[in-house]
């Protein structure tokens, strides 16, 4: 080093560097694994209990609820051991036993991460009579409003999703339109603010009800009784 | 170093309780301090998984501090701040799933809040394991109580409970801005003036003296 020079530290040779950061990484997902396996019974049975709660909040009327799975071979079967990956609804029923509707998981893109909806449906009317979101990221005071919003959450007390005659597809698309200018039953009127994150309810709500609509009224007898 | 006296580890604990409050002086992490007092209870659940991630990556970033080339110190920190954010969101999800929902986004945006990779960079890199502790503790106290000063206020004023117990008589109209975002800033505000006005009278008084 020349006079009138400032000292400076010699840089770091690749290896400590390397080593630091291969080091600390490991450690760190060591820590992140174990303590994901040591909370993991515990939110297991959290969620298990927010999802009962959420069965008998968007199926009014309904007491008690039973598991059922879909078979490929056609129709619903008790789910009486729990598989992980499992398509599987829930079904409610009043104080004297008889189905009020069908409780389904359904998850979408939102605007920060997938939101994850529990939704009612009535096999009587083919409508969305409740929807509880069980788990999203949205942006706080915006896209979270879809949680708690009144006038959202108003929508799926009775929001269309009834079958073509045939019973295959959805009779109208569930959209999700601009705030104000809801005219049909099947749309869900959006929040100022929360376009994405509307209509991401919309979407996931319309694939799911695709989905199991058809498979529910083709197999609703086997939901009839109570196991 | 000659003619400067080492602070001890109650000094370096209690800097952050008061005298650099990361809140109320350095005006630090600003973003959970307005988003999520909206309620004593979300305030604490913050404040103390604040703590929780200050003391521990302050810990571990000051035990590592001579195995961490300067070149990836930063990466460095961030990994550990990130790994103690993800434990404490298992935690809060195995303590209560309403709770983790209220806080929503913000606890992993702990990851991203200055004051923790302020105090990792600022001082524990620099200093030993004892006194990072106390200063992560400290800092982190404080800012939990700065949290609390807020959350306290916004719920009596807007839902007139605390911690969920009605506080306020029934005939007490909610003044529901308070809960709102507009009423996180009257009340930061508020404390602000608070807070620097004792300070400069402190100052005055002790000038006079």
């Amino acid at each position: 080093m020349s006079a009138g020079q400032l000292p400076v530290a010699a840089p770091s040779g690749t290896w400590p560097m390397f080593r630091a950061m291969v080091g600390v990484g490991l450690a760190c997902g060591l820590i992140i694994v174990s303590a994901y396996l040591g909370t993991k019974p515990r939110i297991e049975h959290n969620r298990a209990e927010a999802l009962a709660a959420a069965i008998y909040d968007v199926l009014p009327g309904a007491v008690s609820s039973a598991t059922f799975r879909w078979q490929e071979s056609g129709g619903f079967a008790p789910l009486r051991v729990e598989a992980a990956g499992e398509a599987r609804v829930y079904a409610g029923y009043d104080t004297d036993g008889r189905l009020v509707g069908v409780a389904i998981e359904a998850a979408g893109m939102g605007y920060q991460d997938v939101i994850h909806v529990l939704w009612g449906y009535s096999v009587t009317e083919e409508a969305v009579v409740g929807l509880k979101v069980l788990e999203s990221r949205e942006t706080p005071g915006l896209g979270d409003r879809i949680e708690h919003d009144p006038a959202f959450l108003e929508n799926f007390r009775r929001l269309d999703v009834s079958l073509t005659d045939d019973g295959q597809a959805l009779r109208h698309d569930v959209a999700a339109v601009k705030h104000g200018t809801k005219s049909n039953p099947w749309e869900i009127d959006s929040i100022t603010g929360a376009t994405i994150s509307s209509k991401a309810i919309g979407s996931l709500l319309g694939a799911s009800a695709s989905a199991w609509a058809p498979r529910i009224r083709s197999g609703h007898e086997s939901l009839e009784v109570k196991p | 170093m000659s003619g400067h006296s080492t602070p001890s580890t109650t000094d370096e604990f209690l800097k952050g309780l008061w005298r650099e409050n990361p809140v109320f002086v350095q005006v630090l992490g600003m973003c959970p301090t307005l988003a999520v007092t909206n309620t004593a209870r979300n305030a604490l659940a913050m404040g103390l998984a604040t703590l929780f991630v200050l003391v521990s990556s302050n810990l571990v970033v000051s035990a590592l501090r001579r195995f961490i080339p300067k070149e990836v110190r930063i990466a460095t920190f961030i990994l550990v701040i990130a790994t103690f954010v993800t434990v404490v969101d298992y935690v809060i999800q195995a303590i209560s799933l309403d709770l983790h929902k209220a806080l929503g986004a913000f606890i992993a945006l702990i990851v991203v809040n200055c004051v923790i990779l302020g105090r990792a960079e600022a001082f524990a890199s620099k200093n030993g394991i004892r006194a990072s502790v106390a200063d992560g503790l400290g800092m982190g106290l404080g800012f939990a109580f700065a949290l609390m000063c807020l959350g306290v206020v916004r719920e009596i004023l807007g839902s007139g409970t605390l911690f969920g117990f009605p506080v306020l008589p029934g005939r007490f109209q909610e003044w529901v801005m308070m809960i709102l975002p507009s009423g996180g800033f009257f009340t930061l505000a508020g404390w602000l003036l608070l807070f620097n006005w004792r300070r400069q009278r402190n100052a005055v008084r002790e000038e006079a003296s």
